[in-house]
């Protein structure tokens, strides 16, 4: 069957890394569907209170009205969500106009996903990275230079248990030996959440400072690579742990 | 706006309500009762639905459909094993379950079509004007083919279903609103063929579920058929009878188990006695609540793994949840209150009667929508994963489980060879690795513009709305055309066969009120047989002897026409019975009047006038 699943885009950002300079022209210049009066980015006319379909420009963190900072408080998260739910859950739209209706139901589908990927830490940095510096998503294949000895070892550790009798002398000493190694895996894995919290706060800092000095540029861009590289090495350490997890139970 | 009514479409009995005066009523039947069992007959006059059905499950089985629910979106494949406990007759058409009723065969929503029918007549003849929107509850863990089930059969009913919700957060919403409930909670909902479990919090007026799981073949009939089998079995060692060669002694079978089920909640031991066919003698015995539990432990263990895997979803452990909420009627079992107790660590309550809060929280949905209650909101989930099929027949997932809903997901999709004009999707349901474990949801075939390969750009958007059902949308990247998207359910009826299904649903309208006046003129002549009849004996003394042979003349022409199939016939008769009988009433009331009258004063008599 011809179906093409390599071609995957994230949602809503297909036109790839973006410009927030462009978007805020985009957002400036949009006019109500309904009366053609200006909104500049708000959710409702001001003239005739219609609905306002968010801007297929506009990304996550101003969909909820947050600058773009990886370090974000939930309560306030929320609080917003619940917030935009009220403004454009379906269920109020049942006696509006069919095109308030899709506006409503695209909207709330927008914001679900915004406020999805927004409350968790890691996701919330895998898309702003996105955005930043184009995509992340692609999992490495091999493992981080650091680990590679320690994850060679244990993928034949892991093969070799899958084939043995589990209920056996050696079945049980790889057991113990498989679970030795999560527990590293899974404070490895900390360490790197760690790390990453520290990166999140250096780039928030630097995003607060705003400078636009050529050393402020060459701090942002080592921090998105090194934070692209510890996301990317997380990723594969929370794999494995889920592998061996699956495995022994 | 017009109102819109709650609907609880149940496996064993469904329910109607509505919101009178800020406050969710459930509307009761003619009889006073609240529930109307979801059983549907074929009778020599027609189809019958509710309690005058149901007596129809031991006397004719073979026409007396139960638990339809369990066949909503499913095919034969699906319900196989379980073929040998249903009476009637089973085929399948194009994907989807058909049950034979005498020379016609009805789908699963056609014979839901009937209750909600009921349900809405019920509905009318209260309110007094007609009723055409309803809300319908679903167990959560329904798929998209259940869904669609459930709204064809609003639409057949001549309902448009403005909103599907599920059941465990529809009784939250009751909560929220009668009992005031905040904080996070946990709703058990078991009931006839169902569970679900949804983890839900409950802040300042809005309803968030955090995370739902369940199974929708997992119910009290479960409990019911474990019960029965034993008995079934033990007939057959004392007495050296199958009972299987007997359909309507099954369904016996099936209803005492239920019974004793149901006495064994308030009582540690019953006794049941069932007789046998043909002059066999008498089955006795006595069911302890030990017993009970015993023989159906495992299936009050396999709600637990569900809860398990929700709490899990939501990150929570059970003792983050501040209150466990019981919903259907089967968590009247002590086994089942004892088990989620221990799981979740917390006694589990139901101050809002266990049957009627789904239908209540359905009519406080009806309100949301009309814009009546405007501080509540409800943001619920989607039960199951959704993915499409990938080379090498892996899923892809789109759309994870416990995603609130609305949630879309787009896809790009280009072609494989030069001038390919068509690229076919396949969209599933599940959560397993592999295409074949999960559940084939529809087909379609995308259609590409004839263009070098890997040049088209056609961009797929999967929105699954607030009704948990899946809308399909294509766009040409290149051009910025949408197509329309033909999609071909796999297990549900097509969008030709609803319609047709809604014609024949107004043709059948006709002969199905004459059923119903019928039905109705029976009753009141059989009230009116019973009346006169006793009046008769009473006061025979105090009427002339020729009245008295009138009376029974037309006495006996009424019983001859109530053995008849015409209710004007019926009602004509009656009209006569009641003419003659008028001297014997007006003797009656004289007598009694007097009688009362006796030892009093006139003076008195005259002040009380």
């Amino acid at each position: 069957m011809p179906v093409f699943s390599d071609q995957h885009v994230p949602m809503d950002h297909q036109s790839g890394s973006y410009n927030s300079g462009r978007r805020d022209l985009q957002m400036a210049r949009s006019m109500c569907w309904h009366c053609q009066s200006e909104v500049a980015g708000e959710y409702f006319c001001e003239r005739c209170v219609k609905v306002q379909p968010v801007s297929k420009e506009a990304d996550y963190f101003t969909c909820l009205g947050f600058p773009r900072r990886l370090t974000i408080d939930l309560g306030t998260l929320e609080a917003k969500f619940y917030e935009l739910s009220r403004a454009f859950h379906p269920d109020f739209y049942q006696n509006k106009s069919e095109t308030e209706q899709a506006i409503s139901l695209s909207n709330a589908a927008t914001l679900n996903t915004a406020y999805r990927t927004l409350r968790d830490p890691i996701q919330r940095a895998e898309y702003l990275l996105d955005l930043e510096a184009g995509s992340v998503k692609e999992i490495r294949s091999s493992p981080p230079a650091d680990l590679f000895e320690e994850i060679l070892e244990l993928q034949d550790t892991l093969e070799e248990f899958r084939t043995s009798d589990q209920s056996s002398d050696t079945g049980k000493q790889l057991r113990t030996q498989l679970q030795t190694a999560q527990t590293a895996l899974e404070r490895r894995k900390r360490e790197m959440e760690e790390q990453l919290h520290q990166l999140f706060r250096q780039w928030d800092d630097l995003q607060e400072k705003g400078e636009a000095t050529s050393g402020a540029r060459a701090d942002r861009d080592r921090l998105l690579k090194q934070m692209r590289e510890v996301l990317s090495n997380r990723t594969y350490v929370k794999n494995i742990v889920s592998d061996l997890v699956a495995t022994i139970g | 706006m017009a109102r819109i009514v709650g609907i609880d479409l149940g496996t064993t009995n469904s329910l109607v309500a509505y919101m009178k005066d800020g406050t969710p009523t459930v509307i009761a039947g003619r009889s006073g009762r609240s529930m109307v069992p979801s059983v549907v007959a074929l009778t020599d006059n027609g189809l019958i639905v509710g309690d005058s059905a149901k007596e129809h499950l031991t006397r004719n089985p073979a026409r007396t459909v139960y638990s339809v629910k369990r066949f909503m979106g499913k095919g034969l494949a699906d319900v196989q094993s379980e073929l040998s406990y249903f009476p009637y007759s089973l085929t399948e058409q194009g994907g989807v379950i058909r049950i034979k009723l005498g020379e016609k065969s009805y789908s699963p929503p056609q014979i839901s079509a009937m209750i909600l029918k009921e349900l809405k007549q019920r509905a009318e003849a209260h309110l007094g004007e007609s009723i055409t929107k309803a809300v319908i509850t679903v167990p959560a863990y329904f798929n998209d083919s259940q869904r669609q089930a459930t709204k064809d059969a609003g639409m057949i009913a001549g309902l448009e279903v403005l909103r599907i919700i599920n059941e465990p957060t529809a009784a939250s919403l009751a909560y929220g609103l009668q009992e005031k409930t905040q904080g996070t909670i946990a709703v058990y909902d078991f009931g006839g063929g169902t569970f679900d479990i949804s983890i839900l919090k409950l802040k300042n007026g809005i309803f968030e579920v955090l995370a739902t799981n369940g199974d929708t073949h997992l119910g009290g009939d479960d409990v019911d058929r474990r019960v029965g089998d034993l008995f079934l079995t033990e007939i057959h060692k004392a007495f050296g009878i199958d009972l299987g060669a007997y359909p309507d002694h099954m369904q016996i079978i099936r209803l005492e188990a239920e019974r004793a089920k149901v006495r064994l909640s308030d009582e540690l031991k019953t006794s049941i006695a069932i007789d046998l066919p043909d002059r066999k003698g008498r089955f006795t015995r006595e069911l302890t609540r030990d017993e009970l539990e015993t023989v159906t432990a495992d299936i009050i263990e396999r709600t637990l793994a569900p809860c398990r895997l929700a709490l899990q979803d939501a990150g929570l452990s059970p003792a983050d949840i501040d209150e466990v909420v019981l919903v259907g009627g089967s968590t009247r079992m002590p086994l089942v209150r004892q088990r989620v107790e221990s799981l979740f660590g917390k006694k589990p309550h139901c101050h809002l009667n266990p049957d009627e809060v789904v239908a209540l929280g359905a009519a406080v949905q009806a309100d949301i929508l009309t814009g009546g209650t405007t501080d509540m909101l409800l943001l619920d989930v989607t039960p199951l994963s959704l993915g499409i099929e990938t080379m090498g027949g892996v899923m892809s997932s789109l759309i994870r489980r416990n995603t609130t809903i609305p949630a879309s997901a787009k896809e790009l999709f280009t072609t494989y060879v030069d001038g390919q004009t068509g690229v076919d999707i396949h969209i599933l349901q599940g959560e397993r690795e592999l295409v074949k474990d999960n559940r084939s949801l529809a087909r379609f075939r995308l259609k590409v513009p004839p263009l070098p390969a890997g040049v088209p750009r056609i961009e797929v958007t999967f929105l699954i709305d607030a009704n948990g059902i899946l809308n399909v949308k294509a766009s040409d990247m290149r051009t910025g055309q949408t197509q329309s998207i033909e999609v071909k359910p796999s297990y549900g009826l097509s969008d030709t066969e609803v319609e047709k299904m809604i014609e024949d649903s107004f043709k059948f309208a006709k002969q199905d009120v004459d059923a119903r006046k019928l039905i109705e003129a029976r009753l009141d002549a059989g009230a009116l047989i019973e009346t006169t009849a006793k009046s008769l004996t009473n006061g025979e003394t105090l009427i002339r002897q020729e009245e008295a042979a009138a009376i029974r003349d037309r006495l006996s022409l009424l019983k001859t026409a109530n053995d008849g199939n015409d209710p004007k016939a019926i009602r004509a008769r009656m009209a006569e019975l009641e003419e003659v009988a008028k001297p014997l009433s007006v003797a009656m009331l004289d007598d009694s009047l007097k009688r009362s009258l006796k030892g009093k004063k006139v003076s008195e008599v005259s002040k009380s006038d």
